[in-house]
């Protein structure tokens, strides 16, 4: 298959991949039995998206590969997710506000993406934004309840945020590949996302009467597979068993 | 007709019992210990498959793990709000639970060693709950039994999904053999005293069979499992670990070993492997989340 397309794919479903086993990480430790459940439902969809991706890679390929192949057997340096989607839980509002960012951006991206002309793209942002509609409004409106909430809530939410803040640019990175694909209609326009994305962040957090952290310096390298310590540790409880047993069908 | 006389004349006629009918203090305590028990046993038992979800196998696995123990959370939400109908708040529940007060089902207490486990839980833990749970359609309490009949058709689906994964492993390679076989070993025991003490010993038994809150007795549905599951075991090559289990053919059953009770009750009184990790999980949980639920009640206070 075309290996533009292919990495971009990646982009696209690792990132789903990670943030989707982070939320899982939840699973038994929710706040409430009612939140509990609702992380792990958003955790299932980003599992299914990132699984139509990889079996579509494996379909294009025809090489023997499944999706399997894909999440279990890449070492770190061959993940393309956003940096942001492998940060660690922390508490309930670090989790919120990683998943607030993020959704926001997905919101966005799949609403654009639908207008691709890579048919596959455009069937699958559609299907996936109608999932991603009801993250951003779950999560969005943790933010608000946090933000006013109580004093205590409000402090931790806002330092939730501004320590994520400087993973946010890092999800509109482009690069030479990418910005073909946008030549070609096949991307969105990453400016214009953010854009869209910075309008919703600020309308949400004004709401939380929070405040918005100032852009500072952004750290970046996802696109070239450089991501931080924790993605390997993520990895390494991931892939233990098909990498112990490389034999093994389960 | 008396208060008394008319609730007996409805366990008479099967006719169920419904939160606003009077019943006897002593048939609300036991279904209120009964039903948060069963409850705290769906919510505990998320954490010993919990434990495999982020190291499932197959992105197919990894995802049909995670919405079982979905499931299970919401069989303990809806359980709660049953056993909230007896007039106790899931606040409180949860309080005896943390408190060791309210117990949950022992078989949690046992830790989850291997992916095989997955199996093993689902099969045979699942497999002996089901059994319990189809008997309790039928219990005399309206709000328990209609709970029963929606989450027997979620487990036998549960049910399966585990022994899917037993019959792929003990049909695999020889490590995942092993595995398999391993798990059946350390959780067939603790499964068949999944329905508790021999009838002569079970001390609250007696008034609820009378109240048909139970209506077979601990002996009666452990051998309907023994006889089921055998099978189904022999069917996929595995050994069930009890040398005196024989095909009894006068009674159309299985006659099967000699139970460790004292292991049994060692375990429910707090000494099995996992109990203090069970419940400090819980407790972790409840507490990390405690500035959450205040933010989100005073969102709520403010904003009505």
């Amino acid at each position: 298959m075309n290996e533009s397309l292919k990495q971009y794919f990646f982009r696209i479903g690792d990132s789903n991949l990670i943030i989707g086993q982070r939320l899982a990480e939840w699973c038994s430790k929710g706040p409430t039995l009612e939140e509990d459940v609702a992380l792990t439902n958003i955790s299932l969809d980003n599992f299914g998206q990132a699984r139509i991706l990889f079996s579509h890679i494996a379909e294009l390929e025809n090489n023997g590969k499944t999706e399997d192949d894909f999440a279990f057997r890449r070492n770190e340096r061959e993940f393309y997710n956003a940096l942001i989607t492998e940060r660690p839980n922390g508490h309930f509002g670090d989790t919120i506000a990683r998943s607030f960012l993020f959704d926001t951006f997905q919101l966005h991206f799949y609403t654009e993406l639908c207008k691709s002309k890579n048919e596959f793209l455009a069937g699958f942002a559609e299907k996936s934004l109608k999932e991603v509609k009801y993250h951003f409004r779950h999560t969005g409106e943790w933010i608000v309840r946090l933000g006013d909430g109580t004093e205590e809530s409000k402090e931790k939410i806002q330092e939730s945020i501004n320590d994520l803040w400087d993973f946010t640019g890092d999800m509109f990175a482009t690069d030479d590949n990418i910005d073909a694909l946008t030549k070609e209609g096949i991307a969105p326009d990453y400016t214009l996302i953010y854009q869209k994305w910075k309008n919703t962040v600020n309308e949400v957090l004004k709401r939380a009467t929070l405040t918005v952290p100032e852009d500072a310096y952004m750290q970046k390298g996802s696109l070239d597979g450089r991501h931080s310590e924790y993605l390997g540790h993520l990895l390494g409880d991931m892939q233990y068993l098909q990498r112990s047993y490389p034999d093994a069908k389960w | 007709m008396k208060e008394q006389e008319l609730f007996e004349h409805k366990i008479e006629n099967e006719i169920k019992i419904e939160p606003k009918d009077w019943m006897p203090e002593n048939y609300r305590k036991h279904l209120q210990r009964q039903m948060s028990q069963h409850a705290h046993s769906e919510i505990i038992g998320m954490q010993p498959e919990g434990n495999w979800i982020l190291r499932a196998p197959s992105l197919r696995a990894k995802v049909i793990l995670l919405a079982k123990v979905q499931d299970e959370a919401g069989h303990g939400q809806y359980l709660y709000s049953a056993a909230e109908t007896l007039g106790k708040t899931r606040d409180i529940y949860i309080e005896e639970l943390q408190s060791g007060k309210a117990k949950y089902s022992s078989i949690f207490n046992y830790p989850t060693l291997s992916w095989a486990d997955m199996g093993a839980v689902g099969w045979l833990v699942d497999g002996a709950a089901i059994v319990n749970q189809v008997s309790l359609q039928r219990t005399s309490y309206g709000p328990y039994a209609r709970a029963m009949v929606k989450i027997c058709k979620e487990e036998s689906f549960h049910q399966r999904q585990g022994y899917e994964i037993m019959a792929h492993m003990a049909q695999g390679t020889p490590e995942q053999k092993e595995m398999a076989q391993d798990a059946m070993n350390r959780f067939w025991w603790p499964s068949i005293m999944m329905f508790g003490p021999h009838d002569g010993e079970s001390p609250r038994s007696g008034n609820a069979m009378k109240w048909k809150i139970k209506r077979e007795t601990n002996d009666d549905l452990r051998q309907q499992f023994v006889d089921k599951t055998i099978g189904q075991a022999e069917l996929i090559g595995l050994t069930i670990p009890d040398p005196d289990l024989k095909w009894n053919e006068e009674r159309g059953s299985y006659d099967f070993g000699t139970m460790d009770w004292d292991e049994f009750w060692s375990v429910v009184n707090g000494n099995g492997p996992c109990n203090k990790q069970r419940i400090e999980h819980h407790i972790s949980a409840h507490e990390n989340g405690s500035w959450v639920r205040k933010a989100a009640n005073a969102y709520a206070e403010k904003h009505g």
